[in-house]
């Protein structure tokens, strides 16, 4: 009863903030609606069993993704008349993407419908945690693509380092090192300085 | 418990939702006591060290200032700025209070005392730590001002940096007591070091990682010397300046929540928990009146102390980070050093329990 409940709880909110993220006017409320459909839709995995996916989702989705997404967003200065006047010029180009969307729609039920994919793969056992049935896939069977997938990610990580990495030589960075180094007697002289003589520095 | 009411006329789903409901109070309920007696705590520490009197005049020894503030709090008026966003204006201290209680969840006060025992414990915990910025986010947008605004771009930056490292922390705690769920965490370090010390700080392996682990806690509770989000001199009250009331007092809640939960996943994480520090039998509980009276809450709750004050002496005495120094920290103290030890951990736990090198 409460896990029926709870799915179309979480179905509802999911497609009610998705369907937000379209028509609300203010790009911040949009990313705040797709928030919310992230969590929904951990909210499902959870009633799936999958609460290993449903937390990573809530973590790197919620947490970090759509908080950058958020931070972006928020510091636009949108200009809602300008915004709503290029509708026409890129109703095609949604048209198109909307119509993709369909189709892969369209696939995906034909393909659930024609039985769940196995791929030679025994299921989990239903009393092995998940997180121990993902690692054990994931690093004996799937070995190779998840290494490839670490090393595509150490790419892009090291391409947007450099992209943004740029070294200025007019500026004086701080050297925390040296300034923890400096001792009293580096910085401090003694002196007592005749009347009328004044200190050299 | 569960069983008794589902035993009732109320059937399997209603005496399940009750008994939830009365078992959330019993947590939620001596948390909000528990806020308003470490503020205190807290004024009073600040106050010794600084050789003040501190709160001496609502009920004894000051005892009852918080309750009296948050009555002059709660009696005030709501004022929601006309330029602001008023929906998510409200939303956002809710956000805050709400993700700083819902984390209580997980938490073992003792073996099997904890509302929901799941298997990724932990990861529910960084989970909806993670949400606790967007509070912060929303409330500095939706105040549509300036300095509220500031505040926010600074949460999220630093709520981003700092979590990388605590995760990376986590995942070090998770390799050595190879399971997510918290209660089992805690029972891994029972008898840790020659069986007698209860407590991974205690492994010379993981100490460095409690240290970063503390420090990281207090960035992620925005506590001095890392509250720039809230920095006096320059954001007024940060995303608090345009709130007053109730709505003000709700921050403060969930703010001093989150506080009390670092310092119990400080213990929980790295100094044992509910678990006595010395593996003795005598010191987990007594039998009185042939009833066995467990002493788990006890400790944990002592051990939360502890790292309260320590909390309210790194507040009294040191001073805040400048942001670049903050970033700098996270990002590059932190990150490499939790890297280095998740590598050196991970090798010595294929090394010792695996046997690869043998």
């Amino acid at each position: 009863m409460i896990a029926i409940f709870a799915f179309y709880l979480f179905a509802t909110l999911t497609i009610a903030s998705a369907v937000l993220v379209i028509f609300a006017r203010n790009p911040v409320h949009s990313v705040l609606w797709l928030i919310l459909a992230f969590f929904n839709a951990a909210g499902l995995m959870l009633i799936l069993g999958a609460e290993f996916i449903a937390m990573l989702l809530v973590i790197v989705y919620v947490g970090a993704v759509a908080v950058l997404f958020l931070f972006i967003v928020m510091m636009l200065d949108i200009d809602f008349a300008a915004l709503r006047s290029g509708f026409t010029r890129n109703l095609p180009f949604g048209l198109v993407v909307a119509l993709v969307l369909l189709a892969e729609i369209i696939v995906a039920v034909s393909a659930w419908k024609a039985g769940p994919v196995t791929g030679g793969v025994q299921p989990a056992a239903t009393n092995q945690p998940n997180i121990e049935a993902v690692g054990e896939l994931l690093y004996t069977r799937y070995l190779f693509p998840f290494e490839i997938a670490g090393l595509i990610l150490l790419v892009a990580m090291i391409g947007a380092i450099v992209l943004t990495h740029r070294s200025r030589g007019d500026v004086r960075g701080q050297k925390v090192w040296k300034q923890v180094d400096r001792r009293p007697e580096d910085a401090i002289r003694n002196l007592q300085p005749k009347v009328g003589e004044g200190v050299k520095l | 418990m569960t069983a008794w009411f589902q035993g009732t006329w109320l059937g399997e789903g209603g005496g399940w939702f009750l008994a939830n409901l009365i078992l959330i109070l019993l947590i939620a309920l001596p948390l909000m006591l528990a806020v308003a007696m470490i503020i205190y705590a807290e004024r009073k520490i600040w106050a010794a060290i600084a050789l003040r009197r501190g709160p001496n005049v609502v009920g004894p020894w000051g005892l009852l200032q918080s309750f009296a503030d948050g009555l002059k709090v709660f009696l005030k008026e709501t004022i929601i700025p006309s330029s602001a966003n008023k929906g998510l204006f409200l939303i956002a201290p809710i956000i805050t209070f709400t993700v700083a209680l819902i984390v209580w969840a997980v938490v073992p006060f003792d073996v099997g005392v904890v509302l929901t025992d799941i298997n990724v414990g932990l990861l529910y915990i960084l989970a909806a730590s993670s949400l606790g910025v967007y509070g912060v986010i929303i409330a500095g947008w939706a105040s549509n001002s300036k300095y509220p605004f500031f505040s926010a771009l600074r949460a999220a930056a630093q709520m981003v940096s700092y979590e990388v490292s605590i995760g990376f922390v986590l995942i070090c705690v998770v390799l050595y007591a190879g399971t997510f769920n918290l209660t089992g965490i805690v029972m891994a370090q029972k008898g840790n070091i020659f069986g007698i010390l209860n407590g991974y700080a205690f492994n010379p392996l993981l100490f460095p990682m409690a240290v970063v682990f503390l420090i990281s806690s207090m960035a992620e509770t925005f506590r001095t010397p890392f509250d720039l989000v809230e920095a006096e001199s320059e954001l007024v009250a940060g995303h608090q300046t345009e709130y007053s009331s109730m709505s003000f007092a709700l921050f403060w809640l969930g703010e001093y929540a989150n506080v009390i939960l670092m310092c119990a996943l400080n213990a929980i994480l790295f100094w044992g928990g509910f678990l006595p520090p010395l593996n003795l039998d005598f010191l987990y509980g007594f039998t009185l009146f042939d009833h066995y009276f467990s002493l788990g809450w006890v400790w944990l709750i002592l051990k939360m102390c502890f790292f309260f004050f320590v909390f309210g002496w790194v507040k009294a005495t040191v001073p805040r980070y400048r942001y670049d120094q903050l970033m700098r920290l996270g990002w590059k103290i932190f990150l490499p050093l939790s890297l280095l030890f998740v590598v050196l951990i991970s090798g010595w736990i294929m090394w010792t329990r695996y046997g690869v090198a043998a």
